[in-house]
């Protein structure tokens, strides 16, 4: 392995292509903490969002008109303004309004860090979106199956379980899946806010080692292998599952 | 895809199979704007401004003075975002109209060629097409002893311009194969070449079909603008921060200058989205 690393020393030495991350150990782990950062981010949100999605899709079958109207508003809110305003939002508006708590060295620092915000912002956006999503999986489901399961001795739950959400996934996976691509497209957005993932750690070793166009094609490729990847697969996933006669 | 002997679901599954279908098109959720939307940030902005007018007293400046004051100067901003996002949905759309019919080209290379370069840059995120394209050009370029500026609301252009291509390249791709095939062969039969087949036949189906995604990749391109302010370029939120800070970095003319520079991005995009709708319902193919 060490090597490995050496030969793209020599690569610098030799061409001038000069891709530090691989021969220098703190670029390296800069890097590496970047690209976990982007994927934990996704993941927390994907998390969150989807929690977002059910409890909101739930809300809004509510009987009281007010609930409906405030996930509503909820989602036209957050599909149309850009996620970019709803992290400068929630960052310097709602951050600011917060209290300030000392950390382990003394200092006085917000209570929730940028990491939290970002998350909370992109799962809030994500959300918004999943919630029409589950909405309409649900509603796409007759009645007639769910009288179907329940005059062959399903109680409620159970016909929920084992018969309206199964179909209901479905239906939402392949809109669920270009929420989740876009969101991995959005979490770039973080770098805004100064979060450690991918774009940002990036940029502070560009910034360091004057290594813009390396650093860039770098960045490019992993965004394209990552989100290709998960297109990919989701796509299988997609044609694996999909209801004969609906969909894409 | 569509309709079946089995009727097992409701409407709704094969509403969000549309749905997604179109976002796919265009590469993102698409903005679904509402006149009340407009009366939404206008309320904002008044009572916000009403707010702030109240806290800073009568000594101050009064809010409304001081958005007057520097509207020109944003408008020239908004202006700005504007041709940014002309020219880039103009060059997207010659670049990736050829990439697309290239992706249904009957060479191999070709057709694999301008697939890989489609996905490549739909599979991109905006951010990083826009920051490779502010860190890559050159400042300025050199062509037969011109030498060409390239100041940066070019490049960021060109940032822009890069999804747009691959998305626009997606929607002309979509359209020619949802023609159906019956209209190839029959105007084979009538000896219609490739050639003739493709620009008298199927192409005048197409622009139909092609027009309401279009619009709706123009609108998430312009909000998209905004993007440009993170890599520096002076469009309208770039100077809108400079103006707040300009004012003293008071915190009670955030909400109003933000909320007044949404309307003027609401009054601009939704008349376009209201024509998008309207175009979609026209156009929309009976099955």
């Amino acid at each position: 392995m060490e090597a490995f690393f050496v030969w793209f020393q020599w690569l610098y030495d030799e061409t001038g292509i000069n891709l530090t991350y691989f021969y220098d150990a703190f670029d390296r782990g800069r890097m590496i903490g970047g690209f976990f950062t982007t994927i934990w981010l996704s993941v927390v949100c994907l998390f969150f969002s989807t929690i977002i999605g059910i409890v909101g899709a739930w809300l809004q079958g509510s009987r009281l008109i007010w609930t409906r109207r405030i996930v509503q508003g909820y989602i036209q809110f957050f599909r149309n303004t850009p996620p970019l305003v709803q992290m400068y939002f929630f960052f310097f508006a709602l951050g600011n309004l917060l209290p300030q708590v000392k950390n382990e060295f003394g200092f006085m620092e917000p209570m929730l860090g940028n990491f939290t915000w970002a998350a909370i912002s992109l799962s809030f956006f994500a959300g918004a979106f999943n919630v029409e999503i589950f909405r309409s999986g649900i509603e796409a489901v007759p009645e007639s199956t769910r009288e179907a399961a329940e005059a062959l001795g399903y109680n409620r739950l159970q016909s929920y379980m084992y018969v309206v959400l199964p179909l209901a996934f479905r239906v939402c996976l392949p809109a669920l899946n270009n929420n989740l691509v876009n969101l991995v497209k959005t979490t770039t957005l973080a770098y805004a806010i100064a979060v450690p993932e991918l774009l940002y750690v990036s940029n502070q070793i560009w910034s360091d080692s004057v290594n813009v166009p390396e650093m860039m094609v770098t960045l490019l490729i992993l965004y394209v292998a990552l989100v290709g990847l998960l297109v990919w697969a989701m796509h299988r996933w997609e044609q694996a599952i999909r209801v004969p006669g609906y969909g894409i | 895809m569509s309709g079946t002997d089995l009727p097992v679901l409701l409407p709704a599954a094969q509403q969000l199979a549309e749905r997604t279908r179109r976002e796919r098109e265009v590469g993102g959720p698409i903005p679904r704007l509402q006149a009340r939307h407009g009366v939404w940030l206008a309320v904002i902005l008044v009572f916000s401004a009403g707010a702030a007018g109240a806290q800073a007293g009568a000594e101050q400046e009064s809010v409304l003075s001081i958005m007057l004051k520097w509207t020109p100067l944003l408008l020239k901003g908004f202006v700005f975002n504007l041709a940014i996002s002309f020219l880039a949905m103009a060059g997207g759309t010659i670049v990736g109209a050829l990439l697309g019919i290239w992706q249904i080209s009957l060479l191999p290379p070709v057709r694999a060629g301008s697939w890989l370069v489609t996905q490549f840059f739909r599979n991109a995120p905006w951010l990083v097409l826009l920051f490779f394209c502010m860190f890559l050009l050159p400042f300025q370029v050199q062509i037969f002893g011109y030498v060409i500026p390239l100041p940066d609301w070019i490049k960021a252009t060109f940032g822009l311009a890069l999804p747009v291509m691959a998305n626009v390249s997606e929607i002309v791709r979509g359209a020619i194969q949802s023609i159906p095939s019956g209209q190839w062969e029959s105007s084979e039969s009538l000896a219609f070449n490739r050639r003739q087949t493709l620009w008298q036949i199927i192409m005048p189906q197409c622009i139909k079909r092609m027009l309401p995604p279009w619009m709706n990749l123009y609108a998430i391109l312009t909000m998209a603008t905004v993007l440009a302010s993170v890599v520096g370029v002076s469009e309208v939120m770039t100077l809108t921060g400079q103006v707040l800070s300009a004012e003293g970095g008071r915190t009670d003319l955030l909400v109003p200058f933000y909320s007044y520079i949404l309307l003027w991005f609401f009054i601009y995009c939704y008349p376009i989205a209201r024509w998008t709708v309207r175009l979609e319902r026209h156009f929309a193919v009976k099955t």
